[in-house]
């Protein structure tokens, strides 16, 4: 029907995009797995399913809550509504005080209980990470 | 006061003269007329010297801290050291825009200059594209950043420069960076110019290699800078963390090495005419997307001053209306420029610059996917989410592999066509490479099958560039830059399986031991300096062989702004870097001490050096007739 250049140019186009649609859907696919979602600990007190994966914590550092031994710190993140305990053992960053902004990554222990692995260090001492501020602000 | 005024005014007939420059150029351009291109000349000096004059004028107010000038008043302070005061004219906003207008007239006038060889109606075009790019900046600059805005009353003292960015390496950072994003702008105008005069063979691709080669190590060195400043300023250690503003460094810098390649092609073979089109315009687009990234506020670091909706908003119908024009030009022109109907035989330098071109548009995207992603998705759902190294690691190192061994064959071939025979020196090449790299797997001692065979590929690359650089006729710029790229992912790959780290909380007179090493927390000491004071730990580190080496690391307090950084202490060798940071927790006696090992750090630095010598040597380099 078609000629012999023809077919093989179709193919060609064929196998190009069945590539990419292919590629592009793998992309996606790990991309699933390596996301890091973030949540306050109001989120996390609601979520109906226990999550497992490794998330991203911000609020704010309660008062008198930060204590310190030779191995990790323990804190607490507030949004002022709920709060959650925190375990962390890694280098703290600068600007991790008591009634600053705060964003911790890590996983679950259970609704209360948060393992981190990594503060994220901020740069300045008014800034406030949005996300954490975007979660106050809802409060 | 008076000198911001004068500044302002300088910009604003810079801006003039880019009007006069573009609409000459644009109603002159079908006349035959000898005057056009001395007219063209004179005001693109003179567009020069205002921009000139508008910089000086705010390094003038910096140095001596005019307090009237916004600017100033944001970003420096009466006790600084002289050197961040210059240093702090491009560490914010308006400044750095003030930095990027200045090298982009500069760069125009320089091609203008040595472009005189090259047909006249490229170099007008190249001229009216260049300029909407200026003048797009230009306006930019004025309505939305102006870096002489003017306060009263007049502030008694500054606000300071973050301190975390009162640093050597990141003073000259942005510099370095912009003359590479600047450099690719002549590029894009170069290529629409043309496109549309029907220029793109192989006499405009020896022309514009040069550019490509300047921003293209430009931008590698401003890379570098950042990278060493993350290392040491930011204390965590690392040296890339995958975090979106290095990756949309990474990303023009991904599409002008594929330019690179393949604007050789088309200079040698006159082949791939399109895609080099393609290329420079897309560079190009990185760059400004970067900007646009960065500046708007979207992605939070360092490089995020004051957060201006209106700017992101300017430079994305910006970089539209760029993406738009340069679509169209594409388009209509894409007939003028017909691509040679030669067949590309499968062994052949040609083959492998495409496959070169392959993979690095590969890297690209993924690069682009993982930065681009969390914003789409933040806008669309307001979910919010971050992409970490296990994604790209995931999706970047087993393609490595196959990249690296066409890496390593790639430059061996001829254009055209290539006539393969067996010789008995690749058996000795492989049983070479093998043995190399089972002493190699044998002293890192490694089970991760990936990791061998990461290694095997990286020394059958090593091995075969420095085999390169003995053969008769061969290009030693191109053989620098890729041993410097082999190295680079040798030490990279050594630094990332063997380093280690200890994090305690520790008071003073205690010590931990991290694997060979004995840490000693022996004393604190406090130092008053003239812009910060500072608390100096010193640490006594003694290893199995009882050598002992004394660290001693800062935490500083800034006085103005107040702000604590942490400044590591390194101690550098051969083969590997020591690394403390120390960090206070709470006003407690207790110090949060990270300890670090890490193999072959200076290496890394090394390697990137040495890419960027083979950049320069391509340059400078006369002569350039390879095969």
């Amino acid at each position: 029907m078609y000629g012999k250049k023809v077919r093989l140019r179709i193919i060609f186009v064929i196998s190009i995009l069945t590539t990419i649609i292919l590629s592009v859907y793998i992309v996606l696919k790990l991309l699933e797995d390596d996301v890091v979602y973030f949540k306050s600990p109001t989120e996390i007190k609601q979520s109906s399913e226990s999550i497992t994966k490794k998330i991203r914590v911000g609020g704010m550092v309660k008062k008198n809550s930060i204590t310190v031994d030779n191995q990790k710190v323990l804190f607490i993140i507030t949004d002022f509504k709920n709060e959650i305990n925190v375990i962390f053992v890694g280098t703290v960053p600068n600007l991790f005080q008591e009634e600053k902004g705060v964003v911790a990554e890590g996983v679950l222990e259970d609704r209360n209980l948060f393992i981190a692995d990594k503060i994220l260090a901020k740069h300045d001492e008014n800034y406030m990470p949005p996300e954490v501020k975007k979660s106050l602000e809802q409060k | 006061m008076i000198l911001s005024n004068i500044g302002f005014l300088s910009l604003l007939f810079g801006l003039i003269s880019s009007f006069i420059v573009f609409l000459c150029t644009v109603l002159n351009i079908k006349k035959n007329s000898l005057n056009l291109e001395k007219k063209i000349y004179k005001f693109l000096t003179l567009q020069f010297f205002f921009v000139i004059i508008g910089f000086f004028i705010l390094l003038y107010s910096f140095l001596i801290s005019d307090f009237s000038n916004e600017t100033v008043y944001n970003n420096s302070h009466s006790t600084k050291p002289v050197f961040y005061k210059v240093t702090g004219l491009w560490g914010n906003h308006e400044g750095s825009l003030l930095l990027w207008l200045l090298v982009l007239t500069s760069f125009m006038l320089f091609f203008f200059l040595s472009s005189k060889n090259e047909p006249k109606n490229f170099r007008l075009y190249t001229v009216i594209f260049h300029q909407i790019i200026v003048i797009g900046f230009f306006i930019f600059v004025l309505k939305t950043s102006n870096p002489f805005d003017i306060l009263f009353p007049i502030p008694s003292e500054g606000l300071g420069l973050n301190p975390i960015l009162q640093d050597p390496a990141l003073a000259i950072h942005p510099p370095i960076l912009y003359v590479g994003y600047v450099g690719t702008s002549i590029i894009f105008a170069s290529a629409l110019a043309a496109m549309v005069t029907g220029y793109v063979n192989n006499i405009w691709a020896k022309n514009l290699k040069k550019w490509v080669l300047i921003s293209w190590t430009f931008l590698t060195g401003g890379i570098l800078l950042g990278s060493i400043w993350a290392y040491y300023e930011l204390g965590w250690g690392g040296f890339w963390f995958w975090d979106p503003v290095e990756n949309i460094s990474l990303m023009p810098w991904l599409s002008l090495t594929a330019l690179l390649h393949c604007i050789s092609t088309l200079e040698k073979r006159d082949l791939l005419k399109n895609w080099s089109i393609i290329l420079s315009i897309v560079t190009f687009m990185l760059s400004v997307t970067g900007t646009f990234l960065v500046r708007s506020g979207i992605l939070n670091s360092v490089h995020t001053f004051a957060n201006d909706p209106s700017r992101g908003i300017y430079i994305l119908i910006f970089l539209f209306v760029i993406i738009f024009v340069s679509f169209i030009i594409f388009l209509i022109f894409e007939s003028k420029n017909l691509e040679n109907k030669k067949e590309i035989f499968f062994l052949s330098k040609e083959t492998s610059v495409l496959i070169n071109n392959w993979f690095m548009i590969y890297f690209l995207s993924v690069v682009l996917i993982g930065t681009v992603y969390p914003i789409f998705l933040d806008v669309i759902t307001s979910e919010k989410i971050s992409v970490g190294p296990p994604f790209y690691h995931k999706l970047l190192i087993p393609f490595l592999v196959p990249f690296f061994l066409f890496m390593s064959v790639g430059p061996s071939m001829s254009w055209i066509k290539t006539n393969l025979k067996f010789k008995i020196s690749y058996v000795y090449y492989f049983l070479f490479t093998l043995i190399l790299t089972i002493i190699t797997i044998y002293f890192l001692s490694q089970k991760d099958i990936l990791i061998k065979i990461l290694i095997f590929s990286l020394v059958f690359l090593t091995i075969k560039t420095i085999v390169n650089f003995l053969k008769k006729n061969t290009n030693h710029a191109q053989n620098l830059s890729h041993l410097g790229f082999a190295m680079l992912m040798l030490s990279i790959l050594f630094n990332a399986v063997t380093s280690t780290e200890t994090i305690k909380n520790i008071k003073v007179g205690e010590s931990f031991i991290s694997k060979n090493d004995k840490i000693t927390f022996e004393e604190i000491k406090t130092n008053e300096k003239k812009n910060y004071s500072s608390i100096i730990g010193t640490f006594e580190i003694k290893n199995v062989n009882d050598k002992i080496i004394k660290l001693y690391p800062e935490i500083r307090i800034y006085n103005q702004p107040v702000i604590a950084t942490s400044e590591a202490a390194i101690k550098t060798t051969l083969f590997k870097d020591r690394f403390i940071t120390i960090n206070l927790i709470k006003d407690e006696q207790l110090f949060n001490v990270r300890y670090q090992n890490k193999p072959f750090m200076i290496w890394i630095w090394i390697s990137t050096l040495i890419i960027i010598f083979g950049g320069a040597f391509a340059i400078f380099n006369k002569k350039k007739n390879y095969s």
